[in-house]
């Protein structure tokens, strides 16, 4: 589960990470009260909270261009969060539909350091799982601000990680070590070892899948302050965190996989035309796999689980059919142990509740198969059967394209 | 023989009373693996009753052990308290932990994984289907079955099956067994990021064992497992290798259903995992309908 910038440093804060002081807001009306709150000596940012990165440079679908704006005064902060509020935006990572941004981040502009060579004073701070060792992974850089994907690539030894042992948990040399390869030393040695020791100490307590703190960045006056937040948690942990869940944005996410969370379904929107609807993770995506191996184009991700029942299929082709670019459905069920004839009437019923009228090819293996096949030859419906994955993949590919 | 278990393997089901431990406890005793006592901890005494087969309960592991010789454990155990189940088992030194359960939160299993560290007990899990030693009686009853897998799809034999997913490993071993392929073992390792048991580890095993002659090794996107697998395997194995590599379509960072099926770098591709198989000698099959032909094209049985 994700959350926006301005929950993320709400939390730092709590932790005793330092953040630059910001108030963020839903309405308009609250722009003028919420700058109030703030010194605006040195500036404001406004900063638009939506779920994705690249907010910086990314561009509104009105053309008002940046997610993130310096603004020396309030009035200029003003003007600029009015023509985010509402708008839509477009950044590398939303896709090109965007995401409309719903709330505005206003805080304190920092006072950026610089470096002897001119450059902002900017550091990368992350903590995340390493699935080598199963252990958490401290990553830092000297090098913030930009992608560490980018840095990784072009000066991978400006790169420095530390390995947490899980039994004792981050160790104060561990904290030392960061701060001396970041190049700390004084004063602010002793707030960086304080900073990683209590971001180490959120990520572990409230089950973060990932911190990332990009840029980290030290101000004229000689602070260290997160100037960004990225936070994520493991959805597996969420039940002991009724906190965290109180943060979930729903106008982030999709509404077709916020429905199919409710039927136990796992449902991912894809771009294609060929729909499908499978029981197990690995199958399902190795269904997609296959229909665009022969050449389709799959249009979801959707795994039922164990299940697959009559409530189950229903709500799936529901979902399935909200997509309108959806053309044909392939079903794709290995019932090992599941009564494949039980299987085959939820379908036929599903199919009645929901009126399909696309192409439909269902793949039945496993227990009683000849029944269940039987079962759909027998019930007047055109649902074509398909004898292997291939054979299935082959014949709603062929559907989809004669259309 | 096989790997990690055999016909005969005496197994412990732990979350027995729960419906999803009692329906695969009732299968595992159907298929006749010997399913010798329960755990559900309040629970000790009572006794849970299958087709004229008693199996007693008992509060914790490690009675459960000494009392029946038990050596491995399914545990169907709800994610919350599952770590515990599993920690548990490492306890009572048992040989084998096979975490079935689903939804296991990160942190716990980084602090289970941590904790195994020095002990005998191996985990198997968790977020997996479990593993299968076929047996010989009709459609391969009388074998060792811990976990969730269809026992019927299977036939004794000698090919190794080793993969993330459950029913990815059974369309695998269906299509073996309708070829007339039989299996020795078949481990499903799950798909969480975590996990007690890789895919080198069980390839290192079907390796020594002189029953495998073949290996089908299933992976998808997301770690470096399967590559980490690959390189060992143009090194050091002697036995021909088959392999398919789920997630070619699916999108970056997404969690696609299992917890690590994510793509977080170049590396995590299947693209990228399908170039590496194919650098260290392993036939990879193009579609998932293609498994046990992509094994045969290099090794007639």
């Amino acid at each position: 589960m994700n959350i926006h910038e301005y929950q993320a440093k709400a939390l730092f804060e709590k932790f005793g990470v330092a953040v630059p002081k910001g108030v963020a807001v839903q309405t308009a009306e609250e722009f003028a009260g919420a700058l109030a709150q703030l010194d605006g000596a040195g500036g404001y940012m406004v900063k638009s909270q939506i779920h994705a990165g690249g907010r910086g440079k990314g561009t509104f679908t009105d053309g008002f261009k940046g997610g993130v704006k310096f603004s020396p005064t309030k009035e200029k902060a003003i003007d600029n969060a009015k023509a985010m509020l509402g708008n839509t935006l477009v950044t590398a990572q939303t896709g090109e539909a965007g995401r409309k941004v719903q709330t505005i981040y206003f805080t304190e502009a920092a006072n950026l350091g610089k470096r002897p060579d001119g450059r902002d004073d900017e550091y990368y701070l992350a903590i995340l799982l390493d699935r080598a060792t199963s252990c958490p992974v401290i990553v830092a850089s000297t090098e913030g601000g930009m992608e560490i994907e980018h840095v990784a690539h072009h000066t991978p030894e400006k790169i420095f990680k530390v390995q947490v042992d899980p039994a004792v948990g981050l160790q104060a040399f561990q904290a030392r070590q960061i701060a001396f390869a970041l190049g700390f030393s004084g004063e602010l040695f002793k707030q960086c070892v304080t900073l990683v020791t209590k971001l180490y100490q959120f990520y572990w307590e409230k089950d973060c899948a990932m911190v990332e703190v990009n840029p980290l960045l030290v101000t004229k006056e000689g602070k260290l302050l997160a100037l960004d937040a990225k936070v994520s948690f493991d959805d597996n942990a969420l039940f002991r965190h009724p906190d965290v869940v109180a943060l979930r944005d729903l106008n982030e996410e999709d509404a077709k996989e916020i429905e199919a969370s409710k039927f136990g379904l796992s449902y991912i929107a894809l771009d294609g035309n060929i729909a499908c609807l499978v029981n197990g993770a690995g199958l399902a995506m190795s269904t997609m796999d296959i229909i665009q191996h022969f050449g389709g184009s799959p249009a979801n991700f959707l795994d039922v689980g164990g299940g697959a029942t009559k409530d189950q299929v229903t709500a799936a082709f529901k979902i399935i059919l909200g997509d309108a670019n959806v053309k044909g459905i392939l079903v794709n069920i290995f019932g090992g142990i599941m009564d494949c004839n039980v299987i085959a009437t939820g379908i036929i019923e599903a199919v009645k509740e929901t009126g399909l009228k696309l192409p439909l090819v269902v793949r039945l293996e496993g227990n009683n198969v000849e029944a269940g096949k039987a079962t759909l030859a027998a019930s007047g419906l055109t649902i074509v059967s398909g004898d292997s994955m291939a054979d299935a993949a082959q014949k709603i590919v062929k559907l989809v394209n004669a259309k | 023989m096989s790997i990690l278990v055999k016909e005969d393997t005496r197994i412990l089901v732990q979350g027995i009373t729960g419906d999803f431990g009692a329906r695969h406890a009732r299968l595992s005793l159907d298929y006749g693996s010997q399913v010798v006592a329960g755990v559900t901890p309040g629970k000790g005494g009572q006794v849970f009753e299958h087709a004229g087969k008693k199996v007693p309960i008992f509060n914790t592991v490690a009675e459960a052990a000494r009392q029946t010789g038990a050596t491995v454990s399914a545990i169907f155990v709800p994610p919350p308290f599952a770590a515990d189940a599993i920690l548990e088992c490492f306890d009572a030194d048992l040989d084998l932990a096979v975490a079935i359960t689903e939804g296991i939160p990160v942190r716990d299993m980084v602090r289970a994984k941590r904790a195994m560290a020095g002990r005998r007990t191996r985990l198997i899990g968790p977020n997996c289907p479990g593993l299968v030693t076929p047996g010989r009686g009709e459609k391969s009853s009388g074998g060792c079955r811990i976990g969730i897998a269809p026992g019927y799809i299977h036939k004794r034999g000698n090919v190794g099956v080793v993969s993330r997913s459950g029913t990815l490993t059974y369309e695998a071993v269906w299509q073996l067994t309708c070829r007339g392929k039989g299996q020795s073992t078949c481990v499903g390792i799950g798909g969480d990021p975590v996990n007690g048991t890789s895919h080198l580890d069980v390839i290192k095993l079907f390796n020594d064992d002189p029953e495998t002659e073949a290996i089908i090794m299933i992976g998808e996107i997301g770690g470096n497992a399967e590559v980490e697998a690959a390189r060992w395997i143009k090194a050091h194995c002697k036995k021909p290798v088959a392999g398919f590599i789920a997630g070619a379509t699916a999108p970056a960072g997404r969690r696609m259903g299992h917890a690590g099926a994510v793509i977080g770098g170049a590396e995590d591709t299947a693209a990228a995992k399908i170039k590496i198989f194919q650098e260290c000698g392993i036939s990879v099959a193009a579609t998932p309908s293609d498994m046990a032909d992509a094994l045969l094209r290099i090794w007639k049985g």
